[in-house]
C-alpha cells in the first residue's frame, strides 16, 4: 500500500464571516489576504510535508485551487519544485494539475519535466478538469473544458514521448515546433494517477487509460460505485482492476486525546468545510458538466462529498446577517454524522487503526491518503503528523499486507488479464453491516 | 413538445437539422433570439404576427436545434445563418434581434448589409462598451442573471409569466445549455468582437433602428450610443425605468416603435 | 550576482554547428539522466553561491534548446526559495508574451516570494524570437502581449480583487488570487536587454534597472545615455541603480586553467555566434525600426567580430572551418573585454575597467560552457572568496550604488534640468 499525506494549505486567517456571507470560499475578496501570514503558513505546510518524509511516508500530495483561502496552492507546481529538492524519498503526487485551465499545456509538459529530473524520478502527475471556480479563475472557458482537457492530455503525453520537432495542430491547441530539450526521467513517462469526486466520465476515461483513480473523500458506497464502474470498463478492456487501480483520501485527525483528536477534527469544518458550501453559479459555470451530469443535477441536487442535506442552505440570503450564527451552528452540528459514516475518522492512533481498517476493507484501496486540515495550532497539526507518521503508518502497513492491498509500485495497473466478467471491487455489504 | 402558440419546422442547414418556430402571415421577419435560449411567447409576437410571418430559428445547440461543433464564434453562426436565410429565399429580410441575437444580427450585417431589408437591434451586444461593462452572465446563476435583466422582475408581468415561480428541472436544463452554448461562442472576449466597431460602416444604407432600456444593466447604453454614431442613418430609441427586456418591460411603446419602423 | 545558462553540454557540438544554432537540434539527443545530473548540480552552485555570500544568483529561461534547461525557471526559483537563506532570486526575465496566461505566472511568482520570505526579484522579457517558435506564441502581436502581459500581473498584485481585466488579448473576468507578494507594493522588477532601444526607453520609463546581457561595452553605454534621456523626460536623474551588467567571467588557480574555461564559454558557436534568422526574428517580432536598422546593417551587439554565418553550410569540411572560426574569436573577445580570464589577481584590474566604464549598480558573474564540475566549483569558490569581496570595494569606491540602496528613479535632476551622463565614454576611450 501506497500511504501519503495531504493538505489543501489553506489560509485559515480569513474572517469566518466573510466566507460564511458569501456561502462560499471562492469569491472572497482578497483583501483578507495578509501576505506575511499566508508566507509563514505556505511554509509551515512546506515543513509538514518535509517532516513527513523524514517520517517515512510513501507519497506528499498537493492539489491547486485558484482565488480561494481554502488553498494557497494556486500553482502547486510551485510547491512540488521545492519539495524536490527538499525531500528525498517519498514521491510528490500532484492531483492534480488543471490541465484545461494553462493554456500553455507545452509550459507544462516542461515545468513537470523539470521537477521530476529535480526530484530524481519522483514525480506522479495527475491530471483534472479543474473545479468549476477554476475556469472562471483563469476564464478558461469551461464549456470546452472536457476538450481542452483531453487535448492538453494528449500534447502533454506526447511532447514527453514523441521525438521532436513536431507539429501539433489540435482543435484547441496549435504548435509547430514541439521539442523540449528538457523531458521526465521517469520512462516511457512518470506513472499518472487521476483524483476524482464521483464523475462516471472520468472513472471510464481513467480505466481506458489504466490511470489509478484517487476518490476524494466521498461517501463510501457511492465511491465503491465508481470503483466497480472502473473495473467493468477494465474488465471489457480485458483487464481486472485491482487496489493498484484505486486510491482514496480520508479526512484523519489523530491526537494524544480523543478530546483533542475531536478538537481538530471539528476544524475541518470550519467556514463551512471544503465543499458545504457549493455555490452553482462557481462550481457548474456554462457548459461545465457534460448534458448527462446536467440531467441528473436537474433531477437532484446531489453532493457525494456531503453527509447531511444542504439544500436550505443553498438558498441562504447572503446578506441576511442575522442567520448566520444559526448557518455555522447548523454545520458544525453536521461533525457526529461525518463520523459516522467514517467521512471523517478521529482519535488516538490506538481508536484509530480500527476504524480506518474499516474504510481499507470496504473499499480496498492500494493508495491511501490521509488528509489534515482544519485552522487547528501548528504543534498540534505537528503532533498529528508524527503519530500518524510513526504509529498509524506502520499498523496500516501490516493491515495493507494482510489485506493484499498492492499498489501501483508494486503491481503494475491494468497488468493483470482476464477475460469475461469483473469481480467486484471492495466489500459493500460492510458498509451496512456498520451502519 | 411544440412551443405554445407557434407552429415548428426542422430546416436543413448544411448539416444541421435548424428548428424553426413561426408565427402569423404576410413578410417574413427573422428573430434572433438571445443567450438564454427562446423563452416563449410574448404579447409582441402576436402583436407583429397580424402583418407577418416570425421566422424564429433555434440557435444550433440551444434548445431543439443540435449543437453544431464547429460553430466556434459569433462570426461562424452568422455565416451559418447567411446560408440559412439564402437557401430559404428569405434574403433581403427584415431582421430583429436581442442581445446576443442582435450582436449575431449586427455581425451578419458587417459581413453582407445586403442580406437585410431593415435590422432592429435590441439591446445588442457585439460592441465593448466605452463606458460601462456588459453583465457577467457567467458569474450568475441563469436565474439571477435573469432577474437583474430587468428593472423590477417582481412587477413585470410578462417576466414572470416566462421566468417566475419555482424553476422546473426542464428550465434547468435549458438555461444550462443556453449558458453552455454562449460561453462556446461568446466567452473572450466577453459578449464582443474587437473588430466590430470597425467594420459597422459597412452597415450605412441599411435602416437600422436600435431599441434600448435605458437603465440596461447587462449591455449598457454606451453600447447603443456606439452602434447609433457607427451605423449612419441609424435611429435610436430609449425607454426610461426599463432594463435589458424592453420588448417585456415596455411591451406596448416597443410594439409601436418596431411596427411603425417596419412598415 | 551570478549566472548560468544551465545548458545540457553533452549535446554532441557537431549537431549544433551542423545546423548553426542549439535552438531546432532535436530532443533525441537529449538524455534525461545526464540532464537530471547537470540540472540538480547547477542548483548546487546557486545553493554555493548563497553560502558564498552572493547577493543575488540570476535564472533565465529558454524553450527548445540545449543551451538552456531552465525551460521553466520558475521551477528553478521555487527550489532557491527553500533551499538559499540569503540570496535575491533574480529572473531575468519570464518571457511574458508566451505563458498564455499571465494570471498563472501572477500567482506563480507571487507563491515563489512568499516561500522565500521576500527575495524575488521578478523580470520580464519578450523572449527570444525562437521562444516564440517554441510556445507558438504570435510573434507579430509580441510586443502587445509582453505590454498587456505586463499590466495584467502589475494589477493582480496591486490592485484589490476581484476586478475584470478585458484587454486586447488577455481577458479575465473575475481576478483574485489568494496568493499575493509578500513584497509591497510589488517586488523589485528588473529588465534584462540586449540593445533593443524601446526596451531601453520602456525601463527607464517604469524606473526599472536595465541589465546589459553581457553587449560590447561601447554600445552599452549608448544604451545607458538612451535611458538617461528618457529618465530625465520622466524627471529624475538615472544612477548606478537603473543599470545592471552580465560579464561572462573565468576564474581558476592558474591563467592556463582559467583560459581552458574561458575557451569552453565558446562551445557549439557560444550563446549567440549561431543565430539563425528564422529563429532570432519570426515574423513580427522585430518593430519596424528594428526591421530597418536590420535591413541596413546585420549587427549582432553580442559579437566581437564579424558574423560567423555563412550562407551555405554543407560539409563537415565546413563544420570544421566553422568551428575553428569560432574558437579562433576567443582572443578579439579576450580583448573587448567580453571574456574575462584569470585567477583573482588577473581578472580584478579587467574587471574593474568594466565598472569604471559602465558604472552598473548590478553586477552578475557568468560562467558557462561545458567544463568539468570541479573547475566550476573552483570559478565559483574563488569569485566567492576573493573577486567579489574586491569588486565591493571597488563598487564602494566608485560610488555604484545598487538598487537596494538608492531607489531607482529617485535621484532629482541636476537644476539645469540636463541629466548627468552615468557611464564613462572617457574611461572606454582609454582602454
Amino acid at each position: 500500500m501506497h500511504i501519503m499525506f495531504f493538505t489543501e494549505r489553506a489560509y485559515h486567517a480569513v474572517p469566518e464571516d466573510e466566507v460564511f456571507k458569501r456561502r462560499s470560499f471562492f469569491g472572497v475578496p482578497n483583501k483578507f489576504f495578509d501576505a506575511p501570514t499566508g508566507a509563514r503558513l505556505l511554509n509551515e505546510y512546506i515543513d509538514e510535508k518535509i517532516m513527513c518524509d523524514e517520517l517515512g511516508f510513501d507519497g506528499l500530495m498537493l492539489n491547486e485551487h485558484h482565488g480561494t483561502p481554502f488553498c494557497m496552492g494556486a500553482v502547486m507546481d510551485v510547491e512540488a519544485a521545492v519539495l524536490a529538492r527538499a525531500t528525498k524519498r517519498a514521491k510528490i503526487v500532484l492531483l492534480g494539475n488543471p490541465i484545461p485551465t494553462v493554456a500553455n499545456p507545452l509550459r507544462m509538459a516542461e515545468e513537470l519535466a523539470m521537477i521530476d529530473m529535480i526530484s530524481g524520478g519522483r514525480l506522479v502527475p495527475g491530471w483534472v478538469r479543474g473545479a468549476g471556480s477554476e475556469q472562471l479563475a483563469n476564464n478558461a472557458n469551461p464549456a470546452y473544458n472536457r476538450e481542452y482537457f483531453d487535448e492538453a492530455h494528449d500534447l502533454i503525453l506526447a511532447a514527453w514521448t514523441k521525438p521532436g520537432p513536431f507539429r501539433w495542430e489540435g482543435k484547441h491547441f496549435h504548435y509547430r515546433f514541439v521539442n523540449p530539450w528538457v523531458l521526465p526521467l521517469q520512462k516511457p513517462h512518470p506513472p499518472i494517477w487521476i483524483p476524482g469526486l464521483i464523475s462516471p466520465e472520468t472513472v471510464k476515461w481513467c480505466a481506458e487509460h489504466r490511470y489509478p483513480y484517487v476518490a476524494l473523500a466521498t461517501l463510501l458506497g457511492p465511491t465503491l460505485e465508481m470503483f466497480n464502474m472502473y473495473a467493468k470498463r477494465a474488465a471489457d478492456l480485458g483487464y481486472q482492476a485491482g487496489p493498484e487501480n484505486f486510491g482514496y483520501l480520508q479526512p484523519v485527525f489523530c491526537a494524544d486525546t480523543e478530546e483533542k483528536a475531536e478538537a481538530m477534527g471539528k476544524n475541518f469544518l470550519f467556514g463551512g468545510g471544503f465543499a458545504h458550501f457549493a455555490r452553482p453559479e462557481w462550481m457548474f459555470p456554462p457548459g461545465y458538466n457534460s448534458k448527462v451530469a446536467t440531467r441528473r443535477l436537474a433531477e437532484q441536487a446531489a453532493n457525494p462529498n456531503l453527509p447531511g442535506q444542504i439544500t436550505g442552505i443553498m438558498d441562504h440570503d447572503p446578506t441576511d446577517d442575522a442567520d448566520l450564527q444559526k448557518l455555522k451552528k447548523q454545520l458544525y452540528d453536521t461533525y457526529p454524522q461525518w463520523l459516522k459514516q467514517s467521512q471523517m475518522i478521529t482519535g488516538t492512533p490506538k481508536t484509530i487503526v480500527p476504524k480506518l481498517r474499516h474504510v481499507l476493507e470496504v473499499l480496498r484501496p492500494g493508495i491511501f491518503s490521509f488528509w489534515l486540515d482544519g485552522p487547528s495550532p501548528l504543534k498540534d497539526r505537528q503532533r498529528c503528523v508524527e503519530l500518524l507518521g510513526k504509529e498509524v503508518v506502520p499498523a496500516l502497513r501490516d493491515i495493507g499486507k494482510e489485506l493484499g492491498l498492492e499498489d501501483p509500485f508494486t503491481r503494475k495497473p491494468g497488468s493483470v488479464k482476464i477475460s469475461g466478467k469483473a469481480e467486484t471491487v471492495g466489500r459493500a455489504d460492510l458498509i451496512e453491516a456498520s451502519a | 413538445m411544440a412551443e405554445k402558440g407557434f407552429t415548428e419546422e426542422k430546416v436543413r442547414v448544411g448539416d444541421t437539422d435548424l428548428q424553426v418556430l413561426k408565427l402569423g402571415t404576410g413578410k417574413p421577419l427573422l428573430v434572433m433570439h438571445g443567450e438564454m435560449g427562446f423563452s416563449g411567447l410574448l404579447k409582441w409576437h402576436t402583436a407583429l404576427a397580424a402583418k407577418r410571418t416570425l421566422h424564429i430559428p433555434l440557435h444550433p445547440g440551444f434548445g431543439k436545434t443540435p449543437q453544431a461543433s464547429w460553430i466556434m464564434n459569433v462570426r461562424d453562426l452568422g455565416a451559418f445563418y447567411a446560408r440559412y436565410i439564402r437557401e430559404q429565399k428569405l434574403t433581403p429580410v427584415d431582421v430583429i434581434g436581442f442581445s446576443l441575437g442582435g450582436w449575431l444580427a449586427a455581425e451578419m450585417a458587417t459581413a453582407n448589409s445586403g442580406q437585410f431589408n431593415k435590422m432592429v437591434l435590441v439591446g445588442a451586444a457585439g460592441l465593448r462598451p466605452p463606458t460601462g461593462e456588459i453583465m457577467d452572465m457567467f458569474t450568475r446563476t441563469a436565474r439571477n442573471f435573469l432577474n437583474e435583466n430587468v428593472v423590477d422582475y417582481q412587477n413585470t408581468p410578462e417576466f414572470s409569466s416566462l421566468f417566475g415561480g419555482e424553476q422546473t428541472p426542464a428550465q434547468y436544463e435549458e438555461w444550462e445549455e443556453a449558458r453552455a452554448e454562449t460561453a462556446r461562442i461568446a466567452w473572450a472576449p466577453y459578449m464582443f468582437t474587437q473588430s466590430m466597431e470597425h467594420l459597422l460602416a459597412n452597415v450605412a444604407g441599411l435602416p437600422t433602428l436600435l431599441v434600448w432600456g435605458k437603465q440596461d444593466p447587462v449591455v449598457p447604453l454606451s453600447v447603443a450610443e456606439l452602434y447609433h454614431q457607427r451605423i449612419a442613418g441609424s435611429k435610436l430609441v430609449t425607454f426610461d425605468k426599463c432594463g435589458h427586456m424592453p420588448e417585456i418591460e415596455k411591451s406596448a411603446e416597443f410594439i409601436k416603435e418596431v411596427e411603425s419602423f417596419l412598415g | 550576482m551570478w549566472f548560468t545558462e544551465r545548458a545540457y553540454h553533452h549535446v554532441p557540438e557537431d549537431e549544433v554547428l551542423k545546423r548553426r544554432s542549439f535552438f531546432g537540434v532535436p530532443n533525441t539527443f537529449f538524455d534525461p539522466a545526464k540532464g537530471a545530473v547537470l540540472l540538480n548540480q547547477y542548483l548546487d552552485e546557486k545553493i554555493y553561491t548563497d553560502e558564498l555570500g552572493f547577493d543575488g544568483v540570476m535564472l533565465n529561461e529558454h524553450h527548445g534548446t540545449p543551451f538552456c534547461m531552465g525551460a521553466v525557471m520558475d521551477v528553478e526559483a521555487a527550489v532557491l526559495a527553500r533551499a538559499t537563506k540569503r540570496v535575491k532570486i533574480v529572473l531575468l526575465g519570464n518571457p511574458i508574451p508566451t505563458v498564455a496566461n499571465p494570471l498563472r505566472l501572477a500567482e506563480e511568482l507571487a507563491m515563489i516570494d512568499m516561500i522565500s520570505g521576500g527575495r524575488l526579484v521578478p523580470g520580464w522579457v519578450r523572449g527570444a524570437g525562437s521562444e516564440q517558435l517554441a510556445n507558438n506564441s504570435n510573434p507579430a502581436y509580441n510586443r502587445e502581449y509582453f505590454d498587456e502581459a505586463h499590466d495584467l500581473i502589475m494589477a493582480a498584485w496591486t490592485r484589490p480583487g476581484p476586478f475584470r481585466w478585458e484587454g486586447k488579448h488577455f481577458h479575465y473576468r473575475f481576478v483574485n488570487p489568494w496568493v499575493l507578494p509578500l513584497q509591497k507594493p510589488h517586488p523589485p522588477i528588473w529588465i534584462p536587454g540586449l540593445i533593443s532601444p524601446e526596451t531601453v526607453k520602456w525601463c527607464a520609463a517604469h524606473k526599472y534597472p536595465y541589465v546589459a546581457l553581457a553587449t560590447m561595452l561601447g554600445p552599452t553605454l549608448e544604451m545607458w545615455d538612451m535611458y538617461t534621456t528618457e529618465a530625465a523626460r520622466h524627471g529624475y536623474q538615472a544612477g548606478p541603480e537603473n543599470f545592471g551588467y552580465l560579464q561572462p567571467i573565468f576564474v581558476h588557480e592558474t591563467e592556463e586553467q582559467a583560459d581552458a574555461l574561458g575557451r569552453n564559454f565558446l562551445f557549439g558557436g557560444g550563446f549567440a555566434n549561431f543565430a539563425r534568422p528564422e529563429w532570432m526574428f519570426p515574423p513580427g517580432y522585430n518593430s519596424r525600426e528594428a526591421t530597418r536598422r536590420l535591413a541596413s546593417l546585420y549587427s549582432n551587439p553580442n559579437l566581437p567580430g564579424k558574423t560567423l554565418i555563412p550562407q551555405h553550410l554543407h560539409s563537415l569540411k565546413d563544420i570544421a572551418a566553422i568551428k575553428r572560426a569560432v574558437y579562433d574569436n576567443y582572443d578579439s573577445a579576450k580583448e573587448s573585454l567580453q571574456i574575462i580570464t584569470g585567477t583573482p589577481k588577473t581578472v580584478l584590474p579587467k574587471l574593474r575597467k568594466v565598472l569604471e566604464v559602465l558604472r552598473p549598480g548590478i553586477f552578475s558573474f557568468w560562467l558557462d560552457g561545458p567544463a568539468p564540475r570541479e573547475d566550476r566549483m573552483t570559478c565559483l569558490r574563488l569569485l566567492g572568496t576573493e573577486v567579489m569581496p574586491a569588486v565591493r570595494e571597488i563598487g564602494k569606491e566608485l560610488g555604484l550604488s545598487g538598487p537596494f540602496e538608492v531607489s531607482p528613479g529617485s535621484r532629482p535632476l541636476p537644476s539645469s534640468g540636463r541629466p548627468d551622463r552615468v557611464g564613462s565614454p572617457e574611461a572606454l576611450q582609454a582602454l
